[in-house]
């Protein structure tokens, strides 16, 4: 797709200091998000993607957008290539208007070597993090007990129970047992999973994904390139993305950033829930899938324990297969991060190739949902949809 | 599984330009939220410019350390303790922990009050225990 005559540039904004003391970088980089949306005659609502390099703070544009309060950003890219990286952005984001995923991209850079050099150290242990870590890390959170918050809420609004979250845990136990590289193929009961030690309450051992190493690929190809491969085609349907956060305050655990990528993907794929035969979902913990699957549409918020319930989830039982690789609570969950794992097996279904006894007949459509970051505080969500040939 | 007082060492937190008048008042014993004058709304934690509208006249606004508890976690360990997000009486949920009281009656929705958690480095840590 070309993206001539399909983008503009709108706004621009130099930031008039030379010597920046006094001043952090994030406070750097929204006073210039400020001014281009002030030249450019928007507001802060309109942005809906944001565009970083290395030089914005934390994690990928998540903490960025966060500390600006963008609220809206339905596409993020931290692309990195050094000082060029800008202009890389300004091509990034008219490939994404021009397919319609964004209509307003802001691109931010800042940086402060000069005032690092005169203030040495104060700036560099304190300001590193917009997310201000200060606010947070002295009252010792964990990866685990900042899942199990949103459980505990999910639980309290909506009477989720422990037994309900381990039916995932026992799904995910069922498929592992039949892949010989899963790291724990034994299959668990709803017992064995709330008899398991509380990790951080509500959440027991059995409810967290296990620890490993290794990883994953893929290699995404144009048509004209599949047509001469001999593998079965594995067709991207449609995509989504979104981050969530504390919103200033206005906290609310009990839904992820699913919410907006899931609808987005579906829109573009062209298909509904019910045309989903397989889904990968992220499992860091088994309150992670519950969540994710309410926020995906499979079922109505807040009824996410009755649909995971009685084997909902195992291949060949109930009406949604999931992870059928073992998924991250069994299975593998490579270098703290599940999202590509997802993809994998996803992949393995539409062609037809996953192992016999989980293998979804007649796998069209799949779904695959990965969540970075930490469900109770800031989370970069991403759905995508894969069919075969014919989808 | 209760606890006297918080056995762990009290951290301290990181600060910056940003964040130093918040942590100043800390020790002073007072807890702050972010003000906005041009919108009017609250929030945490506090940043030069309005995360809701974007001004930059904003200021802190001392809180009253009154609260109620909306969700909790207790992690296990040698020394258990609470992790919370306590919903303050001015709006804004903030992360913080629930110290000096019996963790298994804890429950959301539970009144508590702010208790403070000198670090020695000039900062004070926030955390409820209940009201």
């Amino acid at each position: 797709m070309s993206i001539k005559g399909k983008a503009y540039i709108a706004g621009i904004y130099e930031h008039p200091t030379r010597l920046a003391l006094g001043k952090t970088l994030p406070q750097l980089h929204a006073e210039l998000a400020k001014g281009a949306l002030a030249d450019a005659g928007l507001s802060k609502d309109d942005i809906d993607a944001y565009y970083c390099a290395g030089d914005a703070p934390g994690m990928g544009g998540i903490d960025m957008i966060e500390y600006m309060g963008l609220n809206n950003v339905r596409q993020i890219d931290s692309t990195e290539t050094g000082g060029s990286s800008y202009v890389l952005h300004v091509n990034h984001a008219a490939q994404a208007i021009a397919a319609g995923h964004c209509k307003v991209a802001l691109i931010t850079l800042a940086g402060r070597p000069a005032a690092d050099a005169k203030e040495g150290m104060m700036f560099r242990m304190g300001g590193e993090t917009p997310s201000a870590s200060g606010f947070e890390q002295p009252f010792r959170p964990t990866i685990v007990n900042m899942y199990a918050m949103c459980a505990q809420r999910h639980m309290y609004e909506y009477g989720t129970t422990s037994e309900q979250l381990a039916w995932i845990k026992v799904a995910a136990s069922h498929h592992a047992q039949h892949n010989e590289h899963a790291l724990r193929r034994e299959v668990v009961t709803v017992e064995d999973v709330v008899n398991s030690p509380i990790v951080a309450s509500p959440l027991h051992r059995y409810d967290c994904c296990v620890i490993t190493d290794g990883g994953g690929a893929v290699i995404v190809v144009a048509p004209e390139i599949m047509k001469k491969l001999k593998r079965p085609a594995v067709k991207i349907l449609g995509a989504g993305e979104a981050p969530k956060h504390l919103m200033a305050g206005k906290v609310d655990l009990t839904y992820s950033g699913a919410r907006w990528s899931g609808p987005k993907a579906f829109e573009e794929a062209g298909v509904t829930q019910k045309d989903i035969k397989y889904a990968s979902i992220y499992d860091s913990f088994t309150i992670t899938v519950l969540e994710t699957l309410e926020d995906l549409g499979f079922c109505e918020k807040g009824k996410g324990g009755k649909f995971v319930s009685d084997g909902n989830l195992i291949s060949g039982v109930g009406k949604l297969p999931f992870n059928t690789d073992g998924g991250g609570l069994c299975s593998n969950h490579p270098g703290n991060r599940g999202g590509m794992t997802k993809v994998l097996e996803a992949v393995r279904q539409i062609r037809g190739e996953a192992h016999p006894k989980v293998q979804v007949p007649n796998c069209d459509i799949a779904l695959a949902h990965g969540t970075g970051g930490l469900l109770g505080a800031r989370m970069g969500s991403a759905t995508v949809i894969l069919g075969n040939q014919d989808s | 599984m209760s606890e006297a007082k918080p056995k762990a060492k009290i951290r301290a937190p990181k600060v910056n330009f940003e964040t130093k008048a918040f942590w100043d008042a800390t020790a002073q014993g007072k807890l702050n939220v972010g003000k906005c004058d041009d919108c009017g709304q609250n929030y945490y934690y506090p940043r030069p410019l309005c995360p809701f509208c974007f001004s930059d006249k904003t200021r802190l606004l001392e809180c009253t350390g009154k609260g109620v508890i909306y969700t909790y976690s207790v992690t296990m360990g040698k020394e258990p303790y609470t992790i919370a997000y306590v919903t303050l009486d001015e709006g804004p949920t903030i992360l913080t922990n629930i110290v000096e009281c019996d963790f298994a009656k804890l429950a959301i929705g539970q009144k508590v009050k702010l208790v403070f958690y000198d670090t020695g480095e000039g900062s004070a840590m926030p955390m409820f225990t209940v009201a």
